[in-house]
Parts: structure tokens; C-alpha cells; sequence
């Protein structure tokens, strides 16, 4: 292990492929799964970049979210407006608060939904087609379907897109971006749901944030914080990720065209490709890792002793390039055999919305691969923009073309 | 009443949920599907947690008695 003062500066530049690890973590990954690195207010933090070594940090509670946001310590980026979020706790307090939603999400659920994603799929790929070329999928598209979808879940008007999509950019922040910036955004987008609240107060609807106000006003299962907290988040992750990940699935297809072409010719492989992109392709922009824990006491993880209060930063989609886990892991086949990956992270934060999110993306891949004929980047990849400073990566635009049918 | 404690490996997409809500209750088999510890059980918050907080519903509670299901917590 390097001495602390040796200890490589994180976060480490973007990488030169954007859905890929980039230099850096690849050296650290060939040294040892677990590496110290030096964060931006000197402080040090564990990378874990193996994969049992991330997954392990991500369920054993020995490894704590809650203590990220103790009295006293210092939070950046997105950190700093969750502490009454979901993604703060640990169990059991996490479990007090994710079981009011847990049934919501169930594949089964998921599975009924479907019919109503692949309408509006199908409706944003017919108004793609009726509108002028290049167009911009991020905007047009990527956006809008996890957009669309957890608008309709939660009871928010998708009219508001701009706005809230707007306010939760800003939260989901790196180190880099200035706390007035992201502070502004997030009493913006609290503003703007209590507001909600409010109404549905008054009259309540078929939708999850009645729900969640339900179970505070009628059973007192969670604060009023926490209620702003819950729908907050899952309005943001609800569309950010699954938004990035479908821009930067088809970024990193259109970089392989014999699959993106496999893929065309045989759409039955759309689950299994959508298993895979989730294993390859790396969306947390800038290498930055929002979901810190901090060790309860001295703990042994992948060969190194990790004292007690120490930051522990899992890379688990780094984790998911690792060769003990993965056969060719830097290989990008959509036929692979699905296998258990960390695209979802793993234990009690194990990614809420995973089975909406899978089937958005193979409904979202089925809308572009069958319906928009040769669907194409109209610009090399290393001229794409993306915006700074974001933990998940967000395109300024993704301007692509077809052919007609 | 013994509850008995059932994890379905067609439905599991391992996803640790369970380990992480009910720890030392569940673990992952040779394959890293989540399966319970202990058959059998004493009844624990913990446990009927983790079946309602499991993404794919994958993991079954009954009364070893009858066979009846566990009802989901409150």
C-alpha cells in the first residue's frame, strides 16, 4: 500500500471514453482492490474497486451511510442535501422508510407498467420522426421516458420537466461545484414539492406522493423532512440516471457497431444487452462516488486493515470491469450470459427503481433500434459536451439522425 | 408460531437487500442467490422487512404449523 502522502489525488480527470474507466483507476485497479486515495480537502478515503471487495462494502453494515452526514463532518456536492434522504440512513431507519415504497417498485408492478412505458416511448419516437434532423436524443428522448414515467408514479405534471430537471442537475453535484449553487437548487426543488405536498394534502391522488403523506399524517412513519427528502430523491434519481444511461448506452453501442448491428438483427437480445450495458457502461460522471460509508470499527477488506471512522468510496462501476468477477470484462457483448453486476450498487441501497429502470431501458432500446432506421451520432464521440462537476454524467446534447424508412 | 423462511433462486436477482436489512439472516449460496441462514425462525421484524423490502418478492414467509403466509409488516 502507498504511504498516505503518496496517495493519488481523487477524483481523477474525466476519462478519455466516457463510459469507460480511465487511466488512473485502471493503474490502481491492477495494484489491489482496495487503494487509499487523497480526496479534495486533503482528507483520505479507501477506493474499492474489486468486486467482492465493493459489494461487500455496500451490504455488510459494519460499513455505515448514516455516519457520512454525523454532526461535525464535512459533506460536498449532493451529500449536502440529503441528510434526510433515503440514501443517508442505514438500517433500520432506512428500512422504516424504504418499506413504505418497496411495493411500489416490485418487479411485478413494473412488469404492469410496461404497456404504459412502451406507449410513451412510442409516442416520443413518432414525434421524433414528424420533427426536422439531426435531432437531440438526450432532450427529445433520453430525458423524457424515465421523466415521463416517474412524473406519472409520483403525481408530478411532466410539464414541470424543465424546472425540476434543472434544479436536480444542479444537486447532483461533485466536490467542484459550489455549495451556494447546489444549496439554491435544492431549497428551489423543496419549494416546489412542499408546494405539491400541500395540494395533495388537500386532495389526494392515485399516486406514490399521496402515499407518502399518508403514511406520515395517518401512521407517523416518517417526519415531514424526511417526506420532502423521499420525493425529492425520487424525482432526481427517478430521471437522471436512467436518462444518462440511455444516452450513454447508445453512445457506447454506437462505438461497437458489430453489436449495435447484432442487436438490430436480433431484438430478442434486448435483456440481455440491457443487463450488459448496465455492467459496462459507467455513468457516474466524473469518477466521483456520492455514496461514501464510513467504517463503525477496524475492518479487513481484500487483504488491507481499514481502521475505525475511515471513508470507504465502493467504485462499484468500476467493480463491474473487475477480471475476478467478469470474464473480458472490458468487452462490451450483448449476448453475454446476465450475471449478478453492481449497476444497481447492492444491499439496503440497492438501487430502489432497478426493475423500472431495466424496463425502461429495454423498452427505450427496443423504441430506437426498431422504429428509427439506422439511428446514428451525427458527431464524433470525443466531441461530445458533457456538463462539469455532475456525479452522474449529463450530456449538454446528443444530436443523431436516421434514415428514412 | 415458527415461521419458515423461503428464498425463490428463480426470482432472486441478488441484490443483497436482504442481507443488508436482516444481517446474519441471509447470505448468498454458490450461485449468489440470497438464501436464509436458518430455515426456520422465531419471529423477527428484520426478517419479514427484508421479504417486504425485496425488489423481485423473492423471498417467502409461512407459519411452519399451517403453511399460511407471514403477513407483511406493518
Amino acid at each position: 500500500m502507498p504511504a498516505q502522502n503518496e496517495a493519488p489525488q481523487f477524483p481523477f480527470p474525466p476519462s478519455p471514453v466516457p463510459y469507460s474507466p480511465g487511466p488512473q483507476v485502471r493503474e490502481l485497479m491492477a495494484k489491489c482492490p482496495v487503494n487509499q486515495v487523497r480526496l479534495p480537502d486533503d482528507s483520505t478515503a479507501w477506493l474499492v474497486t474489486g468486486f467482492a471487495e465493493a459489494r461487500e462494502v455496500m451490504i455488510d453494515q459494519r460499513y455505515s451511510r448514516a455516519l457520512v452526514f454525523a454532526p461535525g463532518r464535512q459533506v460536498y456536492g449532493v451529500e449536502a442535501t440529503l441528510s434526510d434522504a433515503l440514501i443517508a440512513k442505514d438500517p433500520p431507519e432506512h428500512t422504516r422508510l424504504r418499506k413504505l415504497v418497496a411495493a411500489a417498485f416490485t418487479d411485478k408492478r413494473m412488469q404492469a407498467l410496461r404497456p404504459r412505458v412502451a406507449l410513451i416511448v412510442d409516442d416520443l419516437v413518432d414525434a421524433m420522426l414528424a420533427g426536422p434532423r439531426p435531432a437531440d436524443l438526450s432532450r427529445s428522448f433520453s430525458l423524457m421516458v424515465p421523466a415521463s414515467v416517474i412524473c406519472a408514479l409520483l403525481g408530478v405534471p411532466v410539464t414541470d420537466v424543465e424546472r425540476f430537471h434543472e434544479w436536480s442537475n444542479a444537486i447532483f453535484a461533485d466536490w467542484s461545484r459550489s455549495r451556494e449553487e447546489i444549496g439554491q437548487a435544492y431549497a428551489a426543488m423543496s419549494g416546489y414539492m412542499s408546494e405539491l405536498i400541500t395540494q395533495k394534502r388537500e386532495s389526494p391522488e392515485d399516486d406514490l406522493i399521496s402515499v407518502l403523506i399518508d403514511a406520515r399524517d395517518s401512521r407517523g412513519k416518517l417526519t415531514e423532512a424526511e417526506l420532502v427528502d423521499f420525493c425529492i430523491q425520487l424525482l432526481a434519481a427517478g430521471h437522471e440516471t436512467t436518462a444518462s444511461s440511455i444516452n450513454m448506452s447508445f453512445v457506447a453501442l454506437c462505438q461497437h457497431p458489430g453489436e449495435l448491428a447484432r442487436l438490430r438483427a436480433d431484438p430478442g437480445l434486448i435483456p440481455a444487452a440491457v443487463e450488459e450495458l448496465l455492467r459496462y457502461v459507467i455513468i457516474s460522471g466524473s469518477g466521483f462516488i456520492p455514496l461514501a460509508r464510513i467504517t463503525r470499527e477496524e475492518v479487513c477488506l481484500g487483504g488491507v486493515t481499514i481502521p475505525a471512522g475511515e471513508t470507504v468510496l465502493p467504485s462499484f462501476n468500476v467493480a463491474n470491469r473487475d477480471p475476478a468477477a467478469f470474464e473480458d470484462p472490458d468487452r462490451l457483448d450483448v449476448g453475454r450470459v446476465p450475471k449478478t453486476h453492481l449497476g444497481f450498487g447492492a444491499g439496503a441501497h440497492h438501487c430502489l427503481g432497478a426493475q423500472l429502470a431495466r424496463m425502461e431501458l429495454q423498452e427505450a432500446l427496443r423504441g430506437l433500434l426498431t422504429r428509427l432506421p439506422g439511428l446514428r451520432m451525427t458527431r464524433p464521440m470525443s466531441e461530445l459536451e458533457f456538463r462539469e462537476g455532475q456525479v452522474i454524467a449529463s450530456m449538454r446534447e446528443l444530436p443523431v439522425t436516421w434514415d428514412d424508412a | 408460531m415458527t415461521w419458515r423462511v423461503t428464498v425463490d433462486t428463480g426470482l432472486c436477482i441478488s441484490s443483497g437487500v436482504c442481507l443488508a436489512t436482516a444481517p446474519g439472516r441471509f447470505r448468498f449460496d454458490e450461485s449468489q442467490h440470497s438464501s436464509p441462514v436458518q430455515a426456520l425462525t422465531e419471529p423477527d421484524d428484520q426478517v419479514r422487512d427484508a421479504a417486504a423490502s425485496c425488489p423481485v418478492e423473492a423471498i417467502l414467509l409461512t407459519y411452519a404449523g399451517t403453511g399460511e403466509p407471514v403477513p407483511p409488516p406493518d
